[in-house]
């Protein structure tokens, strides 16, 4: 018998503590696989966020270090500047890197920092029980927007992958989804090739994943990868938004 | 041959497998129960099973392995 | 009046509303998001300002702003949160604006745990920002308290030009009680004429809200007029609870829901027939100095022991306010756990031994 699918020894075997049918899971998957299939499995150093994601650092099977909220890239950039020849990469959720942490990403990518960011967004504060986040949707309602974000008083929802890619540092921009099969595919390809540049010493990448978020969002999981589809897309289109090599 | 194994007590019964399988060949259980609470997923026609490891991609707490 | 039964953070968010706070400038955290949250519910229904900032610094910023343009201003946090906002407390304090600050404490240091705690005494109370300032500190042991307080901390802030905070252990936020939510007493307040509210009224100077002061000169009459303003407050402001503390044979010191788990603890002891006493600084700053040295130098007093949900902070204001006249025990819970009855109970009898 051979092996099709067979989980990578690059998570440990905690239980995810993730809620059910939350993407967080898939996307550790993919980053997991991504650092096994590079071989930089025991060369490997992650920074873990505030966020759902917070208890990371049970799930890579490598070192790992714990942020303050927002300020992975700058951990991040302490890091990789003292080992330079590891694989260092941060793994964000959108209020830590788009709202508290958004002049250290912005710097980041402006400084040309040679580390990965792995970029979760799911359009709302997931852990601390479903607040607005930068990246909420115009109407959306959450339970600092209980009437739907009105963008008359607090304004739109940032595209992290657009804004990103205008600085002359950032070296790969890609922005991708996990709510199906093909997309999935595609995902763990964007990961890979953002940690396959950083092995090259090239620039900033960073890979954003729409990711949802069925507890908050008020849903059953298969509702909220609909809900991802029909409203995340058309408000953050995927694609590659920087390339420098223009592959 | 396909061997699909799922870790029924890993499983959260989210259903994205059941959404995500071609042939339509997987389910949540309604008779299973594991010990977190959850009702885990289970495969109905084992013999149609293609391997395409659409479900396995898509379990987001990684329960799904395949041999062939 | 009738009583509601409601969660201390919702309970502190309809009382600030009723002082008149119309700004609020929030961030999630646990466990104070039900602050923000019912901010967010509440401010529109009554023409007030709410945001949720991009972080703490910048939410303790916006109420820097808006307590400069002449608004009652409010923001919350949990510790991690108050260790971001200490420039901006700072600031307000250099700049003599008024403005409330919430702390539902939780565990630390660091990321630290998501349950109370009251490891943040010497943030408050010793400046956890930088320079000579004070916090006006009020430390609620109910829910119903934190609504007063919370009316309180308005109105000091206003009549001192001074930054107040208030401070709960974060089981004070979280749990439920039924609160009679009162009209605050309407206090003479003096008008905020220093206030950039756009030079209009040419009656009054030009308003400019700062804190840089270049000219050493300039800067010791600033810190001259705030330590002034302190020696005030601390003179006219102090406030404490006094529980049994007459003829005790030990006296505890203890604030926040630890001091509620002490009173159960002194009937326990009453049962044994040990007299037991409480002294609860309700200010935390102004630290009650005088009546836990009176406290403490009764002659039926043979031990001091305070009893805190943290590694010893509190402790050491006791220890000064009691200038070596007997010794002080201490008591700490260092896991973001609370003490229990027993514990408490055990601690007392244990010193009792010792000091006989």
């Amino acid at each position: 018998m051979a092996t099709v699918f067979k989980k990578t020894s690059m998570l440990t075997d905690a239980p995810f503590h993730y809620c059910p049918g939350c993407t967080h899971g898939i996307i550790h998957r993919l980053v997991a696989e991504a650092i096994e299939e590079l071989g930089m499995a025991d060369r490997a150093v992650g920074v873990a966020p505030v966020g759902c994601a917070v208890f990371a650092y049970n799930y890579f099977n490598c070192d790992m270090q714990e942020a303050s909220h927002g300020r992975a890239p700058a951990v991040a950039t302490g890091i990789k500047r003292t080992l330079p020849d590891r694989l260092v990469f941060t793994y964000q959720g959108d209020g830590d890197l788009a709202s508290i942490g958004a002049a250290e990403i912005n710097h980041a990518a402006a400084r040309a920092e040679k580390f990965t960011t792995i970029f979760i967004n799911n359009a709302i504060y997931g852990m601390t029980g479903g607040q607005m986040a930068p990246t909420t949707l115009v109407g959306q309602k959450t339970t600092t927007s209980p009437y739907g974000r009105d963008s008359s008083h607090c304004g739109f929802p940032i595209r992290v992958s657009e804004m990103l890619a205008t600085h002359e540092g950032a070296y790969y921009i890609a922005r991708v989804s996990v709510h199906d099969t093909p997309n999935i595919i595609k995902a763990k390809a964007a990961i890979k090739k953002a940690f396959q540049y950083q092995l090259e010493g090239k620039g900033f990448c960073l890979v954003e994943v729409l990711s949802t978020c069925p507890t908050n969002w008020g849903m059953n999981p298969i509702e909220a990868l609909d809900w991802l589809k029909e409203n995340m897309i058309p408000q953050y289109p995927l694609g590659v938004f920087k390339d420098k090599e223009g592959k | 041959m396909v061997k699909l194994t799922i870790r029924e007590e890993r499983c959260k019964g989210c259903g994205l497998c059941v959404r995500a399988c071609p042939k339509g060949i997987l389910q949540i259980s309604s008779t299973k129960i594991n010990q977190k609470g959850y009702h885990p997923a289970e495969m109905t026609d084992a013999a149609s099973c293609i391997a395409c490891a659409s479900c396995a991609r898509t379990c987001p707490d990684v329960c799904i392995e395949i041999e062939k | 009046m009738t009583k509601v039964l409601m969660k201390g953070n919702e309970a502190i968010a309809e009382a600030a509303i009723m002082a008149g706070c119309r700004h609020y400038f929030g961030y999630p955290i646990t466990p104070q998001n039900q602050i923000p949250e019912y901010m967010a519910r509440r401010m529109p229904q009554v023409g007030g300002c709410f945001l949720q900032a991009e972080s703490e610094i910048a939410a303790i910023n916006m109420v820097y702003g808006a307590a400069g343009a002449g608004a009652r201003a409010m923001t919350s946090s949990s510790s991690p949160g108050i260790s971001l906002k200490q420039e901006g407390i700072s600031y307000i304090a250099g700049a003599e604006l008024p403005c409330v600050v919430i702390n539902m404490v939780r565990g630390g240091p660091g990321l630290g745990s998501i349950q109370a705690a009251q490891s943040d005494y010497f943030q408050a109370t010793k400046g956890g920002g930088h320079g000579d300032y004070h916090l006006i500190t009020l430390a609620p042991a109910s829910v119903q308290e934190a609504c007063d307080l919370v009316q309180l901390a308005f109105d000091l802030a206003d009549q001192y030009r001074c930054p107040a905070m208030l401070i709960g252990d974060g089981m004070i936020g979280q749990m439920m009680e039924p609160v009679e939510l009162r009209e605050p007493v309407k206090r003479e307040l003096p008008p905020k004429t220093w206030a950039t509210t756009g030079w209009d009224d040419k009656s009054r100077p030009r308003a400019v809200v700062n804190s840089l002061y270049i000219e050493s000169e300039d800067l010791e009459k600033l810190n001259r007029r705030l330590q002034e303003r302190y020696a005030e407050i601390a003179k006219n402001e102090v406030r404490y609870e006094a529980y049994h503390t007459e003829d005790a044979e030990i006296i505890v010191f203890a604030y926040g829901t630890v001091a509620r788990i002490v009173k159960s603890a002194i009937a326990k002891c009453a049962e044994k027939g040990v007299k037991v006493g409480l002294l609860r600084p309700i200010t935390l700053w102004p630290f009650p100095k005088e009546a836990v040295y009176n406290a403490a130098a009764q002659e039926s007093v043979k031990g001091l022991l305070t009893v805190e949900m943290c590694a010893g902070q509190m402790v050491e204001d006791v220890r000064l306010a009691v200038n070596g006249l007997k010794p002080v025990d201490f008591f700490g819970k260092l896991g973001s756990t609370l003490p229990t009855t027993e514990e408490i109970v055990d601690e007392i009898i244990e010193l009792r031994k010792e000091r006989a």
